[in-house]
């Protein structure tokens, strides 16, 4: 919405607009039709709205529930009840845990510990990823070969268990998960932008800024990059949700984060064992939290990807 | 065939590179003798010490790396800690019937639905089934698996009592391993053969029953992937001329649907099929867990829990192996079904 009154401001107020605004006319004029495309589809408004709350929930968690403790990550307990509660409106909005732990304040702080961990992990592996790819696709030759090599082998195992593995010889804690990650999650990306760049480094416009004196890094991150981001954009936000999922799975299988902290998987973990004593809530909602979360990033990814493949969208 | 012989050459660099990751982690997790022995907490000082003489301990770490491959290459991966100090091929050998038993059925169940699905959304393309398949294939691949088995068992289980709780492969107070003695002289592992060539009939349902939510849990996100693959190659297809052709020519259009655009359309699917085989290994660490499932992957999740190193690489290995193989099988596949690919 600021790009657009942005655009119309200048050209309203000034008889010749600046520069700079001649140069991004054309990007916003484009970025008002994603906009629209984007308006037009229900599914991606839905996820946007949800990441727009969760966004907001993960900033300030306590306008939702007050920390408390030392460490506001891990679920307080009461210890008045040590038997799970069930939900109701007075006490326990979304029930209790053991010895009283708030399953409504897991669900509220587990938003900030996904949301920060997959934003950390994602970011980190598109910059790195993007960096390699790149020099991958435009240098080719030797660098290619040992790049791509590299890759296959991370591709070649499918990345839970290989996220399992390091993160079980590193230690079991939510940290090594995040190094665990941040080691393989890379490859994806690199091979992803090194797909763009072989294609896009044959069109004409790379050789003219070659033939026109330009550098190679300005080639590459100047006329090369920006026309391939698209597809990363819409794996990065696809990634989102999937880089949570794996997080939650290796803190079920106890090899995340530790009991009793506000992380949706080992949350469900804990209430797997009162599974039996009908305890429903304790394994219900922070699964659902974890499906919001993944679904709210799939639904834009999908909008997006409908939105920058022009195949799709004329 | 020069193209398969290609393909087969490429596997090898891939393969000694997962060897050297699979080695780095190995020696990342402390002291190596620790898997190569069988009673790590009874050994004997001289046991330890033939052990870092057989495989070089004591020598720079690329002539370690030669001699663990030399074992690995003759089956010989160290004692698995996390399940009876078995050796682990021996461990591999136990438990993979298990999973693939698992794996087999939740591909039947996602291939068969996905490949519907995906069909009639793209025939009735922007209907509201095809919106409503669009938003459940999104949202079978954003549920957690082990949150879905839970709550399968959660319905199926503790509330309808219509399908059996966690127990594993079978009823274990109701039947034995031991009283199956199928025809043909010997065990396959897999119950539901073993079961039927045994004739007990009972105990092959409650096979079938145990085999019913985990290999749903399983086929969920595979069978979102293939909705989403069968749809837009079928979208594909149906806007191709030949297609065109048919429908002037006069056919039914069942016929047209069923014969000339679903078959071509199901080419590229055959890829994403046999990845998410692959895949479904993945999956099977954690449906494995949920359900009790005395396969590869619980054994691979207790072995990371308890830091079972041996455990931990003979399954990171197997998977790899197994992945890079699938992939293999789909490429070649893929290069029969549509002689273009060979060309490329």
């Amino acid at each position: 919405m600021t790009s657009k009154t942005g655009s119309k401001k200048p050209a309203a107020a000034s008889k010749t607009p600046s520069p700079l605004m001649v140069a991004l006319a054309p990007r916003i004029r484009e970025l008002k039709f994603y906009f629209h495309l984007m308006a037009k589809s229900a599914t991606s408004i839905a996820g946007v709205a949800l990441i727009a709350f969760l966004v907001f929930l993960a900033a300030f968690p306590f306008l939702f529930a007050a920390a408390r403790g030392i460490d506001p990550y891990v679920i307080p307990k009461d210890w008045y009840e040590p038997d799970p509660q069930a939900p109701s409106l007075d006490g326990y909005l979304f029930g209790s845990g053991e010895n009283g732990q708030d399953i409504y304040y897991g669900i509220v702080w587990g938003a900030r510990i996904s949301m920060a961990f997959a934003i950390q992990i994602v970011g980190v592996s598109v910059i790195i990823g993007t960096v390699f790819g790149l020099v991958s696709g435009y240098k080719g030759g030797a660098i290619d070969e040992v790049m791509m090599r590299t890759t296959d082998i991370f591709l070649s195992i499918p990345s839970l268990i290989l996220v399992m593995a390091i993160a079980a010889v590193m230690g079991r804690d939510l940290n090594s998960t995040k190094l665990a990650l941040l080691a393989i999650w890379w490859s994806g990306y690199t091979r992803l932008v090194r797909g763009q760049v072989l294609s896009i480094k044959e069109n004409t416009y790379v050789d003219a800024a070659r033939a026109s004196g330009s550098g190679e890094l300005k080639i590459m991150f100047r006329h090369i990059l920006p026309n391939s981001w698209a597809p990363v954009v819409v794996s990065a936000t696809m990634d989102m949700g999937t880089v949570v999922l794996v997080m939650a799975g290796l803190s079920y299988l106890g090899l995340g984060a530790p009991y009793g902290y506000a992380e949706w998987g080992v949350m469900i973990q804990a209430g797997q064992e009162h599974f039996v004593d009908g305890a429903w809530w304790m394994t219900v909602f922070p699964g659902l939290a974890i499906l919001m979360f993944v679904l709210a990033f799939n639904l834009m990814g999908d909008g997006l990807r409908d939105i920058l493949d022009p195949k799709m969208r004329r | 065939m020069t193209y398969i012989v290609r393909r087969l050459l490429l596997l090898i660099p891939v393969l000694i590179g997962v060897t050297i990751l699979t080695f780095v982690i190995t020696r990342a997790a402390g002291d190596p003798t620790l898997s190569y022995l069988q009673n790590p907490d009874r050994a004997s000082p001289q046991a330890i010490e033939e052990i870092r003489e057989k495989y070089h301990l004591d020598e720079p770490i690329y002539i370690q790396y030669v001699y663990w491959v030399n074992g690995l290459l003759h089956g010989d991966l160290g004692y698995t800690h996390s399940a009876n100090n078995l050796p682990v091929t021996t461990a591999i050998a136990m438990k993979f019937p298990a999973t693939f038993e698992l794996a087999i059925m939740s591909t039947i169940l996602s291939v068969l639905g996905g490949i519907y699905l995906g069909t009639i959304s793209a025939v009735r393309v922007n209907s509201p089934l095809d919106q409503s398949t669009r938003v459940l294939s999104l949202t079978a691949v954003s549920i957690p698996v082990f949150w879905l088995g839970l709550i399968l068992l959660m319905v199926f289980y503790n509330q309808l009592g219509w399908l059996p709780g966690p127990t594993g492969r079978y009823d274990t107070v109701q039947y034995n391993l031991s009283d199956l003695h199928p025809i043909i002289g010997f065990k396959t592992n897999f119950l539901l053969i073993d079961t039927v060539l045994s004739g007990n009939a009972s105990f092959f349902w409650d096979v079938v029953l145990h085999l019913v939510l985990p290999s749903v849990t399983l086929a969920f996100a595979s069978t979102a992937i293939i909705i989403r693959m069968m749809r837009s190659s079928m979208l594909e297809v149906l806007n191709a001329e030949y297609v065109r052709t048919a429908r002037s020519k006069g056919l039914p259009e069942r016929v047209v649907i069923k014969k000339h655009a679903r078959r071509n359309a199901l080419i590229p699917t055959t890829t994403v099929i046999g990845l998410s085989f692959g895949g479904l290994l993945g999956g099977a660490v954690l449906t494995e867990t949920v359900f009790n499932w005395p396969g590869l992957g619980q054994w691979a999740a207790n072995a990371a829990r308890s830091l079972d190193t041996a455990g931990i690489l003979g399954f990171t290995l197997l998977t790899a192996m197994i992945y890079v193989l699938a992939n293999l099988v789909v490429d070649i596949v893929y290069a029969y079904l549509d002689p273009r690919v060979r060309l490329g």
